[in-house]
């Protein structure tokens, strides 16, 4: 068994550790709620483009769709992904979750015999697509905590380009959903071309009438549409790693407690001991001297 | 009569209040909205936005995006919108000229597409403010 001295020794580190993580538990809790908030500010855009997709979409025909970011192209011989992850890690399973979902995303195009081209926002997607020796075209890393549309525009346009360019057929993004504190999911969404809406907008259809005419309001619609939903995943991804990152923090504080209950135990058994030895060398002696 | 006007941006919602009146920069020229207007979608382009509410304008400047019309209630979809009477002339013109700088510089296309929607930003914002300008001149 250690020396009394030496268990004193670990409980201190020990608890110098719980003080740390259990700072950062809170520093993540604050930028949670601020993420969240984010997240959620842009939805009333993002419904509003949706809405107005959908009453434009809801009378397309396939041919109509053709030369827009709606064309749906078979067969699919390029496709490019997005992979959204955060710049850090110590978040627990959340960064190996998503990269798993982009190796196995990748293998799985690959099977069907398409080329992948890769696009990182986030520095641990980043590393490991330039690690596996993927074919990266273009990454944004440090985008910080509060990003806005802007900071994102040069992947989005970039892939918007690609599709029309026929340089891709198809454009998805893997990010880690935000479903709420305790979960995050890692997710695949198409991004191009556009799934239209199916949902119809609740029976409030206006006769519009549209300034300049319908296509060309659709054709400034459509690249919004990508670009917000790109945005989207991105403040999702950052709500994500900080709910994560304050579970695996509060999870540690925990564990370092429950190691500070365990040393203190053992440091008071080995005092004891120590004790017990001592008054039995000394009873020992007494009785030899007798 | 007012009505609803709400500004909202990929960020936040900018504005949501009853007005009497907005004057918007569209693809078609400038368009004036007042209540109970036809149903409507248009396309924005950069420039100055007003609106009247109790007889006073106020005055913002917005970079592009969308309007939709309907009869007691007008949405704008913004790609970039601020006050008026906020933009800092000095301001936007730096933001210009490093946009414009970077965009020479020739760097990736990632960097080139931020470079260009802000050098967009910094443009409406100037020609805003020049507007403004001229106007108290007047």
């Amino acid at each position: 068994m250690a020396s009394g001295r030496e268990i004193r020794r670990r409980i201190r580190s020990v608890k110098n550790v719980a003080q740390i993580t259990k700072a950062m538990e809170m520093v993540a809790a604050s930028k949670m709620r601020r993420a969240q908030r984010n997240v959620l500010a842009t939805r009333p855009y993002a419904d509003r483009l949706h809405d107005v997709m959908s009453e434009l979409t809801s009378r397309m025909g396939a041919a109509a769709r053709k030369g827009t970011l709606l064309d749906v192209r078979t067969p699919v011989k390029n496709v490019a992904v997005v992979v959204v992850t955060p710049d850090r890690g110590l978040a627990g399973s959340l960064v190996s979750n998503v990269l798993r979902r982009v190796g196995s995303f990748i293998l799985d195009q690959r099977a069907q015999g398409r080329n992948v081209e890769t696009y990182a926002i986030g520095k641990k997607g980043r590393d490991f697509l330039a690690r596996s020796r993927q074919n990266l075209a273009a990454e944004i890393i440090k985008i910080g905590d509060t990003p806005g549309l802007a900071d994102t525009l040069g992947i989005s346009t970039n892939i918007i380009e690609g599709f029309r360019q026929g340089r891709y057929d198809e454009v998805y993004m893997i990010y880690s959903e935000f479903v709420n504190t305790l979960v995050q999911r890692p997710a695949v969404k198409r991004l191009l071309p556009i799934e239209p809406p199916s949902g119809k907008s609740e029976g409030k259809s206006f006769d519009y009438n549209y300034e300049p005419d319908q296509s060309e309001v659709l054709s400034e619609l459509l690249p919004r549409f990508v670009e917000v939903q790109l945005y989207q995943a991105v403040l999702e991804n950052i709500a994500s790693f900080y709910s994560a990152q304050m579970v695996a923090m509060r999870n540690a504080t925990d564990n370092a407690k429950e190691l500070v209950r365990d040393l203190t135990l053992s440091f008071n058994k080995t005092r004891q001991a120590g004790i017990t030895n001592e008054v039995s060398e000394i009873t020992a002696a007494t009785a030899a001297m007798e | 009569m007012p009505i609803h006007l709400e500004i909202v941006t990929a960020e936040r919602v900018v504005l949501s209040d009853d007005v009497d009146q907005v004057n918007a920069p569209t693809k078609e020229g400038r368009v004036g909205i007042l209540p109970r207007h036809m149903p409507l979608i248009t396309i924005l382009v950069p420039g100055e936005l007003d609106i009247i509410k109790n007889n006073e304008r106020t005055e913002y400047a917005v970079s592009g995006g969308f309007m939709e019309v309907l009869p007691n209630r007008i949405t704008i979809l913004a790609d970039a919108v601020e006050r008026a009477d906020e933009i800092d002339e000095e301001r936007a013109e730096r933001a210009r000229r490093a946009a414009e700088e970077r965009m020479s510089a020739h760097q990736s296309e990632v960097d080139m597409a931020k470079a260009e929607a802000e050098l967009r930003r910094a443009l409406t914002r100037i020609k805003v403010a020049q507007l403004r300008r001229m106007k108290k001149q007047r």
